[in-house]
């Protein structure tokens, strides 16, 4: 497998929301609008590349039975650090991620890819991964904070062009379900040649 | 490849990666600490300026029960005597606490008002934070209005589709100032 593909297998191929379907606690609760969408999949995409580097590091000196706690472990680290971090330079985007920020922790994208690929992989390979997989997540959320922001906003990143209240669904939990749908269904028809 | 499992390595392997976990966010704590107050206080300190008229001196936080809560509040004084008051009055809400910062002058004229923090529905209640008709009718609600919306037979619009919402607004700043004409009454006397 070459180091391009590496990178870029994260965005189709392997793309966590529309084709793996990893992740989706925080894909459908902080997808409100394109600037949280946004946001989470940059913290997100921040403590993925991180873990991914230390576990491969890590990954040959631990013995086989313990592997998971480490990894959480070293996760759940990272991510406490992303939390002092928001707190203290970007208060208000904390306040607004608020509770989700924690539950990266528990985020099946991260251990996913410290399992699937950086125990396996050095560390160039996992760096490149780590970055790959987190782009496609973010870009995910953020279309689809877009979509559920034009749709129940009549704004993006906040600039409004269509006046009024919008399709009020959309920025509750249902329009999450059915931007997630629709665009899935979009993704898997236009972009994933399998 | 990994090494062997068993219990030497494995208890060794752990509270290494533990104690070094551990290590680094002590560090990243103290390094943050002092941020992270600066940031909280700058937060708070912006929304006590807004809530309350510009120039008087602000007092540290003060403490006082009324009506079987607790308020939190500062004191603005300008010549002496107490301008206004800034108290922080918390209720339930539609989605959890909600929490304002309410600038009240002595007779119980609220000034203005802030959202500190909020777990209303987006979209429909978190509108309180930034709909401009319905933040603006706070700003010199005097004492003749009934701090009620208007579905309870009192002054306040609501926002559409957010009674609940606006209930809670309505109360925290309501309780707001009764707990600021009571510590008013009781500094006259």
């Amino acid at each position: 497998m070459s180091k391009w593909s590496t990178l870029t297998d994260g965005f189709v191929k392997n793309n966590p929301t529309f084709v793996l379907v990893l992740g989706m606690c925080p894909t459908l609760a902080t997808t409100t609008s394109a600037v949280n969408g946004l946001e989470m999949g940059l913290a997100t995409l921040f403590v993925l590349v991180l873990s991914n580097i230390v576990i491969s590091l890590l990954a040959p000196l631990v013995p086989d039975k313990v592997h998971i706690p480490v990894y959480i472990v070293v996760i759940a680290t990272f991510v406490t650090l992303l939390q002092f971090i928001m707190q203290a330079y970007t208060p208000e985007a904390y306040k607004t991620l608020g509770l989700f920020i924690p539950l990266i922790v528990v985020n099946c994208i991260v251990l996913g890819r410290a399992e699937a690929f950086a125990n396996k992989h050095g560390v160039l390979e996992s760096l490149l991964d780590g970055i790959g997989v987190g782009l496609g997540f973010t870009v995910s959320l953020t279309v689809i904070g877009i979509v559920r922001e034009i749709l129940g906003s009549g704004s993006v990143f906040g600039w409004k062009f269509i006046p009024g209240d919008g399709i009020l669904a959309f920025v509750m939990a249902p329009g999450a379900f059915l931007v997630l749908g629709y665009l899935m269904v979009l993704f898997n028809k236009y972009l994933k040649k399998s | 490849m990994a090494a062997k499992s068993n219990l030497k390595n494995m208890a060794l392997c752990l509270s290494l990666v533990c104690l070094i976990c551990s290590a680094v966010l002590s560090l990243v704590y103290a390094v943050t600490a002092e941020p992270i107050k600066a940031a909280e206080q700058k937060a708070l300190v912006e929304s006590i300026n807004q809530v309350l008229p510009a120039g008087g001196e602000l007092s540290d936080v003060a403490t006082a029960e009324f009506d079987g809560k607790k308020f939190d509040y500062y004191v603005s004084t300008a010549d002496g005597v107490p301008a206004a008051y800034a108290v922080k009055s918390t209720t339930v809400g539609f989605g959890g606490p909600l929490s304002l910062m309410v600038g009240v002058l002595p007779d119980g004229t609220v000034y203005n008002t802030s959202v500190l923090s909020h777990s209303e529905t987006p979209g429909l209640g978190a509108k309180c934070n930034t709909d401009a008709k319905f933040m603006e009718q706070w700003k010199g609600l005097g004492t003749d209005k009934v701090i009620k919306v208007t579905k309870d037979g009192g002054d306040i619009d609501a926002i559409t589709a957010s009674t609940i919402t606006s209930r809670a607004y309505s109360l925290a700043v309501s309780n707001a100032v009764a707990f600021v004409k009571s510590i008013a009454k009781a500094e006259e006397e």
